[in-house]
């Protein structure tokens, strides 16, 4: 077997997985958290606009959603911008993930005691302050196995980015199996790709967890 | 040295959920009393001091503090900072050590440097009998530690008045002691504190003055002892007959 096109392809696949991912979830996390806190904010419009967002992003496949982005409003705007596939599919990952990364921020925020705020604001901290430094750090501690869970998620999901020639794991697997012919080995090395990039991230989150977990803060038994 | 009250407070109304809880409250705060609010649950005694500083805004009436009438808007941060308040709960920030609890306000709305706050939040600890646990979690201290931890956090702030919202209420029986003694030492360094509490026996031997909340108003004020030990009003005196 020769191993010059496995070892052409695959690293360039791991790594543009790895790179669609760390973009995509750097926006929906971004862009969630802005959504989230307009859905629980004291302006109406925003929290109307902010419900209307999530529910319809969660309602459209992602494949569609990549389409829509890539051909639908690429087309459209074809004639001042020329869409680039990656950039394109990290704003269809990170947009459609923001709606659900959005609905876990406003769980965690509105699972804090209202305590928090209330000794926040009467130490005359400014709402963006106490949102800041007392409020974001509870709820980020408390949501971080979901936003966990969202990040395996995306990352796998990534592999619909092939539908936009982005030559990621899935894409590769298809472009090496057709090279090759192997096609039960192919496929198994793609496999093993994904979970080569799962477990280090499923391994960072619960250090992260553990680095934010509060002394003394058990569970009772 | 000013004359005029510290609070000052005029026909004072607040409803929650449509239900009036406070319907015209007038009373002065002098500077350096001792202020304590007694009254059966629901008689407004939380609503009235979380309105002292706009935790909770009022409907209508007027609040004067320090001469200056407190109003929602851009300078209502700046009346919270010079208003201390405790809280049944405590309400301490769980996810920081003790001693950034103290710092954190100091250095974000007074703009003090690190180790400034620091130096203050060390001084404070120390007042309030915590000097070796700066180091700690709230939920590694009980329940008098960190209520006395959250007086320590409001007086960071170098606050002009302080407000004490039924704080040893949560606590267990053989904790209270340690808070109230804290309490003390400030009435004794001449903090001007508004107190809503159960223990007449602190109202007595601490406060200046005692008023008598009822269906949202004041029903009877005056000083602790003769108020608290030879009760007039009828109401009062049934209130009073109810605790112990």
């Amino acid at each position: 077997m020769d191993p010059k096109p496995w070892l052409e392809i695959l690293p360039r696949a791991l790594a543009n997985t790895a790179l669609l991912t760390v973009t995509s979830l750097a926006v929906g996390l971004v862009l969630g958290l802005i959504v989230g806190l307009a859905r629980i904010g004291p302006i109406k419009p925003l929290r109307i606009a902010a419900a209307v967002y999530v529910e319809l992003i969660r309602g459209i496949p992602l494949a569609v959603q990549i389409f829509y982005i890539y051909y639908g409003f690429g087309y459209l705007i074809r004639k001042v911008y020329n869409p680039n596939p990656f950039v394109s599919a990290t704003a269809a990952f990170g947009i459609c993930y923001a709606a659900y990364i959005a609905e876990i921020f406003r769980a965690g925020f509105q699972s804090l005691d209202r305590g928090q705020t209330e000794a926040a604001r009467a130490l005359g901290l400014t709402r963006r302050q106490a949102l800041r430094h007392v409020l974001l750090p509870q709820a980020f501690r408390n949501i971080l196995p979901a936003l966990g869970n969202e990040g395996i998620a995306l990352l796998k999901d990534t592999s619909l980015a092939s539908v936009v020639t982005i030559s990621e794991l899935t894409q590769s697997g298809k472009a090496l199996a057709s090279l090759t012919l192997r096609f039960f080995e192919v496929w198994t090395v793609i496999a093993l790709c994904y979970i080569a990039l799962t477990l280090p991230l499923s391994w960072g989150v619960r250090r992260l967890e553990a680095r934010l977990r509060v002394r003394g803060a058990t569970l009772p038994h | 040295m000013s004359v005029a009250p510290l609070f000052h407070i005029r026909g004072l109304t607040k409803s929650l959920g449509g239900r009036p809880i406070l319907r015209g409250i007038d009373l002065d705060v002098r500077r350096g009393e001792v202020l304590c609010v007694i009254g059966p649950s629901g008689s407004g005694k939380s609503t009235l001091i979380r309105c002292l500083n706009f935790i909770e805004i009022p409907d209508g009436g007027e609040i004067q503090f320090d001469g200056h009438p407190v109003v929602v808007g851009p300078d209502l941060d700046r009346h919270r900072a010079q208003v201390g308040m405790v809280f049944q709960k405590f309400n301490l920030f769980p996810h920081l050590t003790v001693l950034r609890n103290l710092t954190l306000a100091p250095m974000q709305v007074l703009g003090l440097g690190a180790a400034e706050a620091v130096v203050r939040a060390r001084d404070l600890l120390g007042r309030v009998g915590l000097g070796d646990r700066e180091g700690a979690f709230p939920a590694e201290l009980s329940g008098g530690q960190q209520q006395r931890v959250a007086i320590a956090r409001a007086l960071a702030m170098r606050p002009k008045a302080m407000l004490f919202d039924e704080v040893t209420s949560a606590l267990d029986p053989e904790l209270v002691g340690e808070v109230l003694e804290v309490m003390k030492g400030l009435a004794r360094d001449g903090m001007t504190m508004v107190v809503v509490t159960h223990h007449m026996k602190f109202a007595v031997e601490v406060g200046h003055r005692v008023v008598f909340l009822e269906g949202g108003v004041i029903a009877e004020e005056g000083e602790p002892r003769e108020l608290l030990e030879k009760p007039k009003n009828p109401r009062l005196k049934e209130f009073l007959g109810h605790l112990i």
